[in-house]
């Protein structure tokens, strides 16, 4: 990925392309919007940043003309947005508006033709985007044929086919795999050095980074405007890492706790990350953090200090959980575990491992394999070939009992939306056995840990997304099994959520449950022991953080820096070994 | 801001429109294979014409006058004499459901005959109803005729004799009137449930945000969605016509241009209706619950098609009102059975012209290129 160019500043910005004024939108009781500015410049990547529901896709479309606000002003290119020449606008949606019936090459004549290119540059027009975009070979396919990485990308040819000036992408990120990914932002950045104004949206924290200019977005309110830099430097020296071992955990933790001078820490393996309340100037032997163990700070960090620091309160789930006994069998085994459907693979001899009281990740793109294998490990499909067990009970044979021995937290709410609060809690702890005091009991201590209580009476399907994945996890965990199984369980939160999911997770280990956990947030391999890297159905590499970032090492032996450099360079060797074999 | 219609932009549109429903199987059995299955089940399943009713006799007279009843009953059109026999006998044909009643003519028919007091017997299958009453009401007319024509003078004399005479539809062929009725059913699949559903498609695959954003202006989208489903349900109308004008020797008695011109009006009011429902529930399945429940149910229910619209309760009538396939059927029933009139044409066509109008005025309001 290239790097962001130097920004420059404010007051040599050229005039904006597309700009937004206290903008505020209202839908029914919910404040999408709350008096938000910001603008587009030619020449620059914008980043539009912040989880799920933070307002991102009301502010594209109000750019876009599509919704109207309640208030401020929008304008793009000196018009109001509603009445802005739509020739000069490119917008890709975030499921990319392609008509999946349609061909390559018919969906890209619809969007010029829609958008008025000159019929004497169609040829050329066409010829460039279709090897910008790598899809020459494919304009006969249907769109609904093509792979989430090459569909993102005919997206991004449809919404460029008649030159736009300004460039809104809605989460182009999402979903896609990490390679596809990169080489997006690189096309992306290229337009924006041509004098486009570029609008990308993202919920990732390390695609943030990368742009030039960035508008960091929390339930409709801007937390940060400015260069990403800006927001990392004034975390400079307040970001350290320091070792400590499993035995000194709570020890340390309730040290730094009681310092009140810690923002957010972090378990990294053995290690713990922390953010400090103000710049380390000289050892602090009260934390035991020293300037040596001072490291750069990242973008998150900048987005948990905005929002006011973490909860760094010990897991109250956690404490009063039973301590999972010790057994001689692993707790979850997968054993060649394939699933085919018809001459398609969805997964593809898998195999691990995982011990009791270890997190292991199953990181992959949508589409890779990631849920089919979870759902053959939950006896929800049966495996076309192989073996799998789930706390010593073989799924063939003893399915029922497997489950009863796992928590399963799925990937989309799952719960039933028009009952309550309560009344989810008390179905999910029935058919999971749990009857009469010891329901009550199980129903009170969820509530109080997750802190439902104010919202027991309320409809599940109105909560914020942030209790409803709280709730979610509540009701796995709530007859206490050895083995969890949580499905991209901070998908879309926001970083104080995904933190404390992770607080709960990290120490229920702990005590000694097993976890099993998806994610497509790259950083969050970090919290698993180890990591089985999934792609096109197979598993390309297994093993702890550090080795996968040592086996996806460059010609100089150096380790990338990043899980998702790493898992790049593993997806490029296994095409690249894929290709061969062909 | 670019003009209000482009010929470019409304060319791109149809092309792709016609390529996906070429491309979509569902489109081609909704429009082409349906409009035939309906015409089939219409003319030869559900059938509301009696016939001759099988029935079973029990001559237990052997008098002159007895055999002479049980010839009349034989030469009845309305009944079929299947079975002949004693009562326990013929009871059991009854409950199998081989005959639909049972005509006893009693022992002393003959002798109370003679002193005009013959009478007879009806058993039927109370758990049908309607052939309960009709074996009853029809034995009994049966018996009437039969004394009248004896004795030369009425045994009741009637006040004054009615002659029923069936216009237009002479022989009172119940699929001549239930065809006009399939095409009403086929031209609402294709405007209402049809329209409603691709269009609340480009609204959850989000195509419809996409194309929003281009230069394309709604009235233009409009149009482009509108024009291929009306090709598309007067295709459906024609194959309906000529397929129930050869398999069924339906009559055709008005003109072609009178028939393309309901059609067209009708089309516009469904397909207004199907747009509007997609605009306002923009997910396939609440706009295929919704257009089954308004558009798709009332025009088989509603409509006079089926159920006779005079005969309901009132206040079923005024509902009737506001349903546009109302309009539609008087006006397709007369092109076929009784030719043109346009004096009853010209009111109706306007009626669903003015449905059209609103439906497509709520959907321009409520769009507006708004996509929250």
């Amino acid at each position: 990925m290239s790097p962001p160019a130097a920004p420059l500043p404010a007051a040599q910005l050229p005039a904006p392309l597309a700009e937004a004024r206290a903008l505020v939108k209202r839908f029914g009781a919910v404040t999408a919007l709350d008096g938000v500015d910001m603008a587009i410049v030619p020449g620059e990547m914008t980043g539009l940043v912040g989880p799920d529901g933070a307002g991102k896709t009301t502010l594209i479309r109000i750019l876009a003309g599509l919704v109207a606000p309640d208030g401020g002003t929008a304008r793009v290119l000196g018009q109001p947005a509603v009445d802005a020449p739509r020739e000069k606008l490119g917008y890709m949606p975030q499921r990319f508006g392609l008509y999946e019936d349609l061909s390559v090459i018919e969906n890209l004549t619809l969007y010029a033709d829609l958008r008025a290119l000159p019929a004497a540059e169609r040829a050329d027009t066409f010829a460039r985007l279709l090897e910008f975009t790598d899809l020459a070979r494919f304009q006969g396919r249907l769109a609904g044929r093509l792979s989430g990485g090459m569909k993102q990308k005919l997206g991004l040819a449809c919404a460029l086919v008649s030159r736009p000036q300004v460039l809104l992408l809605d989460e182009p990120g999402v979903g896609v795999d990490p390679v596809s990914r990169h080489e997006l932002w690189d096309m992306v950045r290229a337009l924006a050095g041509e004098g486009v104004g570029v609008l990308w949206s993202t919920a990732y924290l390390d695609e943030a980074e990368r742009c030039d200019r960035v508008y960091l977005l929390s339930e409709g309110r801007l937390l940060h405007a400015g260069p990403p830099q800006e927001l990392m430097g004034r975390m400079e020296g307040r970001v350290a890492q320091i070792a400590v071992p499993a035995s000194a955990r709570r020890e340390t933790m309730r040290r730094l706790r009681a310092s009140g001078a810690v923002m957010d820490a972090v378990r990294h393996g053995d290690a713990l990350r922390l953010l400090l309340a103000r710049p380390l100037a000289a050892a602090d032997p009260a934390l035991g953090v020293a300037p040596a163990d001072l490291i750069a700070p990242r973008f998150e960090d900048g987005f948990i200090d905005a929002l006011g620091g973490a909860d760094l309160a010990e897991s109250a789930l956690a404490a009063q959980y039973r301590t999972i006994p010790e057994s001689a069998l692993p707790a979850i085994e997968a054993k060649g575990l394939t699933k085919r459907y018809g001459a398609f693979s969805a997964a593809t001899d898998i195999r691990f491992s995982v011990p009791r009281g270890s997190i292991f990740g199953l990181l992959g793109p949508n589409g890779a394999g990631k849920s089919t294998t979870f759902k053959m490990l939950c006896g929800l499909i049966t495996a076309t070939e192989g073996a799998g067990s789930v706390a010593g009970h073989d799924l063939r044979r003893a399915r029922a009992d497997a489950r009863q021995s796992l928590g399963y937290m799925a990937q989309k709410f799952s719960l039933y939306g028009d009952l309550s609060v309560r009344q989810n809690l008390a179905f999910f702890a029935g058919i999971y056995g749990l009857a009469g005091a010891r329901a009550r009991e199980a129903i009170d201590h969820v509530s109080e840990i997750f802190r439902l209580g104010p919202l027991m009476d309320m409809n599940a399907g109105t909560l914020p997304l942030g209790f409803r994945q709280r709730l979610s996890l509540g009701c796995a965990v709530m007859h206490q099994p050895p083995v969890l199984f949580l499905d991209e369980p901070t998908s879309g939160v926001d970083p104080l959520v995904r933190r404390e999911f992770w607080n709960h997770i990290t120490a229920l280990v702990d005590k000694g449950v097993t976890v099993l956990v998806t994610t497509h947030f790259m950083d969050e391999a970090e919290y698993c022991d180890r990591i089985a890297l999934i792609y096109r159905s197979q598993q390309i590499a297994t093993g702890t953080p550090d080795e996968l970032r040592a086996a996806a090492a460059g010609p100089d032996g150096r380790p990338v820096a990043t899980m998702e450099d790493a898992f790049a360079a593993l997806i490029r060797a296994a095409d690249l070994h894929r290709e061969q074999a062909a | 801001m670019s003009a209000l219609f482009s010929a470019r932009r409304l060319k791109a549109m149809l092309v792709k429109e016609g390529l996906q429903i070429l491309r979509d199987p569902s489109t081609i059995l909704i429009a082409f294979v349906l409009p035939v299955i309906l015409i089939l089940i219409f003319g030869y399943a559900l059938n509301l014409d009696t016939g001759r009713t099988r029935i079973g006799l029990a001559q237990q007279d052997g008098g002159e006058a007895a055999a002479s009843l049980a010839t009349a009953f034989r030469q009845s059109p309305w009944f079929a004499v299947v079975a002949v026999g004693d009562v326990p006998h013929l009871k059991d044909e009854l409950v199998a459901g081989r005959i639909r009643g049972i005509i006893v003519i009693p022992q002393d028919f003959s002798r109370r005959a003679a002193a005009h007091a013959g009478t007879i017997q009806a058993i039927t299958d109370g758990s049908l109803p309607n052939n309960a009453a009709f074996v009853a009401s029809y034995a009994d007319g049966v018996r009437q005729n039969w004394a009248l024509a004896r004795d030369g003078r009425a045994a009741v004399q009637p006040a004054l004799a009615l002659t029923l005479r069936y216009w237009f539809n002479p022989g009172s062929v119940s699929r001549y009137f239930l065809v006009p009725g399939a095409i009403a059913v086929v031209m609402t699949m294709i405007g209402s449930l049809l329209t409603a559903l691709v269009l609340a498609r480009e609204w959850e695959r989000g195509t419809m945000e996409a194309i929003l954003a281009t230069p394309l202006g709604m009235a233009e989208l409009v149009v482009t969605k509108v024009v291929p489903y009306y090709v598309l349900g007067l295709a459906a109308m024609t194959i309906c016509t000529v397929v129930s004008l050869i398999l069924f020797d339906v009559p055709f008695r008005g003109s072609v241009l009178a028939l393309l011109a309901i059609s067209s009006c009708y089309l516009f009011c469904a397909l207004g209706q199907g747009l509007m429902i997609s605009a306002l529930a923009r997910s396939q399945y609440v706009a295929s619950q919704i257009a089954l429940l308004a558009a798709f149910l009332p025009s088989l229910l509603l409509s006079g098609f089926i159920y006779e619209i005079s005969s309901a309760p009132l206040w079923v009538q005024w509902v009737t009102r506001i349903v546009p396939a109302r309009y539609l059927i008087p006006s397709l029933q007369t092109v076929f059975l009784a030719g043109d009139d346009w004096g009853l044409f010209l009111p109706d066509m306007a009626r669903m012209l003015l449905f059209g109008a609103v439906f497509f005025a709520i959907t321009l309001a409520k769009t507006k290129r708004r996509v929250a």
